[in-house]
């Protein structure tokens, strides 16, 4: 499988409000395949948001490299066709809708890129129809639930057709359906539409979805591995200020009260299965 | 001294295209003493619901009562027991205005009419409630601290009117699994302390089971359970899942384990379901 | 409440008024509000009510709410109305008071003037209830485009406008938000001198001002990661065209200004 996203070494540096420097990431190195779907988990100030803003060049890096799709971020020739590659959901499904009506707010990106009106319907029914919020796209944003809301910023990026997508804690403003109903959708655009997709994330029952996890802290990338592996990770995880799902929770307490039960138990399905044996 | 909810109904946008009836009919009461937490998904009438309880929306019909004072009456009784009942909104950080911490925690103690002393006696005990340090605080700008400290000064900034009833609309939203411990730490701290009703409204079910002594279910404008938080994740889960809830996952893990032939009793605890598990397989063991 | 302003607010729907340019529109806007101003006599203030109701038909807009939108400024209508009134000139005096004299003409004027305000509201919320924001402000756009090279900013303008209107119920929405936690926590809006008022606002103004401002930092860069990157080269998905419906709507607007110059000038109705 080819890389997607090839990042090396990569620092970035800032200044803050008190004139400080301050190092949010500090050497992390990390490739993503096309058509991987990478959950990345850590307490606040860990830096996995600023690891994703430097997947659209939102974010440059002060040392390091970050290679989308063959392109370097740092070259400002390549910015806009990055832009079309990586698209970008972030928390507050507020601020990231631009026009007052659904397939306005979809058709922006195609619009900014100079696709030709017919496309563009094309392009938005689309989109809409993967998200499953066709029926709402007259509809105005400002009335919408929280979680259609974030679908429609998911149309909104999926109308640029890219590669992959970034989301940057999507669900953090959500309630339980919401949470759900993003979640399936980002599941089903990896699954039938291969598209890549980073997700970052405080909580672990979504991050159980993806194929690979990412856990980080102070700017670095601390573990990584299958769902399997990293909440087998029980102390490091708590260590970090993570939780853990509560059968993978379960399994390590009985172990530590010596039950024999194999690692990688995450799910309360698999949990039962092995204490019936 | 109980909060009083009689025959409630409301209705948004009374007379245009967007009405909306958000509560139909509800009365209920709360007591000091209790932690109650309200659930139901986005659009049930819960936050209507609480914001009738702080006095902040009057009802269409019926009657909103502390200690059997309106809430909603235009008097110095009405007012005070208005400020018996405290509301941390969602998002409270968003509201935060003042210069420094301490004017910020200050302004509802002063709008209570309080003295300078007293101002200065409960935003100390506010801050130290939230686990803010005053001498490193009190004199900071909040817009310079991190989210989940600006959370506590907002909180803090609730707390320092020293109410009676405490509302508290998804105090965790948005933080990290870290931050959310500690705010829950110091709610159950000050509930302890001070003998005060809090009523929480979450989308968690976890929190519910875990800090509430009752759990209002809301449901279409109305409460649709009204009881102990075990018993209704016991024995009123398909109620839950129609209103689109659901019940903890500590419960759901016991329903798979009985599903599945081992007999354990649910429970809140995960420790103590563990513990029904040890005993399971010692028994099983010594046959 | 707060949330229960219906000014400024788009109502979606397919009607005729609907479906029509926003160019003709906007024209068709601007020649109605000039048209009041040829309205006169009392039969041609009948003429324009007709319209009116007419146009209202045809949008298919609930009745109520689009009376509604007058509310908002009906303390300016009833002055306006008082004003005239009480210092219209007039042989007919029915009251004095010193220099104020209620007057029959006066009233008559009161109630003319009045009512241009409430045809012009009524007509510029049909205007937005029955425009989408965006199409709305494409028709601004495209109006203005023909003045870029005398340095009018017209994409600008309407993204602007765009990105106003989309955020007014959002803001709307947090400024009832801020009061009621302010109110919660015993703030008194209505008491004491103007400079007190004043001074009690500010718990309301700085968190909105913070607000709007973070929500334009991140709506910004949400943009810019959409490729956003100003005017140049960009396309759009409706692009506008004339239809012989919005000629048709042109005529009758323009028929309509007729009607009312024949009766003031041609008839003296």
């Amino acid at each position: 499988m080819q890389n997607l996203i090839e990042i090396k070494n990569l620092e970035h540096v800032y200044t803050d409000t008190d004139g400080n420097e301050v190092k949010a990431l500090d050497g992390v190195s990390l490739d993503i395949a096309r058509g991987e779907f990478v959950a990345v988990i850590g307490a606040n100030g860990s830096g996995k948001s600023t690891l994703a803003r430097h997947l659209n060049a939102l974010l440059l890096p002060t040392a390091g490299k970050c290679i989308v799709a063959g392109m370097d971020t740092a070259d400002d020739d390549n910015l806009w066709n990055i832009r079309q590659h990586v698209g970008m959901v972030f928390q507050n499904p507020d601020n990231q809708i631009v026009a007052a009506v659904v397939e306005e707010d979809v058709a922006f990106g195609p619009e900014n890129i100079g696709v030709p009106p017919q496309e563009i319907r094309t392009r938005v029914d689309n989109a809409l129809a993967a998200v499953g919020m066709t029926d709402y796209a007259k509809h105005a944003p400002h009335l919408l639930s929280g979680g259609q809301k974030q679908r429609v910023a998911i149309a909104g990026v999926l109308a640029l057709e890219p590669d992959c997508i970034v989301l940057d804690e999507p669900t953090a403003m959500l309630d339980p359906r919401g949470r759900s109903e993003i979640v399936g959708t980002v599941k089903k655009l990896n699954r039938e539409k291969k598209i890549t997709v980073v997700y970052i994330t405080h909580y672990m029952e979504e991050a159980m979805q993806a194929d690979r996890i990412i856990a980080m802290e102070g700017g670095r990338i601390k573990m990584q591995g299958t769902p399997k592996e990293i909440f087998a990770c029980v102390e490091e995880l708590h260590a970090m200020g993570l939780e853990t799902p509560l059968a993978a929770q379960a399994a390590y307490d009985l172990r530590q009260k010596g039950v024999k039960l194999p690692q990688g138990i995450i799910d309360d399905e698999e949990l039962t299965e092995e204490l019936c044996r | 001294m109980p909060l009083n909810l009689q025959n409630v109904t409301f209705t948004y946008m009374k007379g245009t295209p967007f009405e909306k009836t958000a509560l139909s009919d509800v009365s209920l009461q709360i007591e000091k003493g209790e932690f109650v937490a309200v659930i139901g998904h986005t659009g049930s009438g819960k936050s209507t619901l609480v914001q009738h309880l702080s006095g902040l929306l009057h009802p269409d019909k019926g009657s909103v009562t502390v200690d059997g004072v309106n809430l909603n009456a235009k008097n110095a009784a009405a007012k005070k027991a208005r400020n018996s009942v405290g509301m941390v909104f969602q998002y409270p950080e968003h509201q935060i205005f003042a210069e420094t911490v301490y004017e910020d925690i200050a302004f509802g103690p002063r709008n209570k009419g309080l003295g300078p002393d007293e101002v200065d006696r409960a935003v100390r005990d506010a801050m130290a409630f939230v686990g803010l340090d005053f001498d490193s605080f009190a004199k900071r700008s909040p817009f310079r601290l991190s989210g989940g400290q600006m959370r506590r000064v907002a909180i803090a900034g609730v707390i320092a009117m020293e109410p009676d009833y405490l509302i508290l609309d998804e105090p965790s939203a948005g933080l990290d699994p870290r931050s959310r411990d500690a705010v829950f730490k110091e709610v159950m701290a000050l509930y302890k302390k001070r003998g005060i009703a809090v009523i929480l409204v979450t989308h968690n079910m976890e929190e519910a089971a875990r800090y509430a002594s009752r759990l209002l279910v809301i449901s279409g404008g109305q409460v649709i359970l009204d009881g102990v938080p075990h018993d209704i994740f016991t024995n009123h889960k398909d109620e839950l899942l129609a209103a689109s809830m659901d019940v903890p996952p500590v419960y759901k893990l016991a329903d798979c384990l009985n599903a599945h032939g081992l007999p354990v009793e649910r429970t809140p605890e995960l420790a103590a379901l563990e513990k029904q598990i040890l005993e399971l397989r010692r028994a099983k063991h010594a046959d | 409440m707060l949330t229960d302003i219906t000014l400024g607010q788009y109502y979606p729907g397919n009607s005729v008024i609907h479906k029509l340019d926003p160019r003709a529109k906007i024209i068709a806007t601007l020649l109605f509000i000039a048209a009041i101003f040829f309205a006169d006599s009392l039969l041609s203030y009948g003429v324009l009510a007709l319209f009116v109701a007419v146009v209202i038909g045809l949008s298919r807009l609930p009745v109520l709410m689009v009376l509604r939108s007058v509310k908002p400024l009906w303390i300016i209508i009833v002055l306006t109305l008082f004003i005239h009134a009480f210092t219209g000139e007039g042989k007919d005096v029915l009251y004095q008071y010193s220099f104020l004299r209620l007057t029959t003409e006066g009233i008559i004027m009161g109630i003319k003037m009045s009512l241009r305000l409430v045809f012009l509201l009524l007509i510029s919320s049909i205007l937005t209830f029955t425009t989408s924001p965006i199409v709305l402000t494409d028709g601004i756009e495209a109006l203005l485009r023909p003045f870029k090279c005398i340095g009018v900013p017209a994409h600008e303008l309407a993204m602007m406008m765009t990105i106003a209107l989309r955020f007014i119920p959002t803001l709307i929405e947090e400024t009832d938000r801020i009061i009621k936690a302010q109110t919660a926590r015993g703030a008194d809006f209505d008491s004491g001198s103007l400079l007190q008022r004043a001074k009690n606002m500010l718990p309301i103004l700085v968190p909105l001002f913070i607000s709007a401002f973070r929500r334009a930092d991140e709506l910004a860069i949400a943009m810019e990661a959409r490729c956003y990157r100003g005017g140049e080269g960009r396309t759009r998905m409706h692009e506008l065209a004339y239809k012989a419906k919005d000629f048709i709507a042109l005529a009758i607007i323009i028929l309509l200004i007729a009607v009312l110059a024949v009766m003031r000038w041609g008839l003296g109705l």
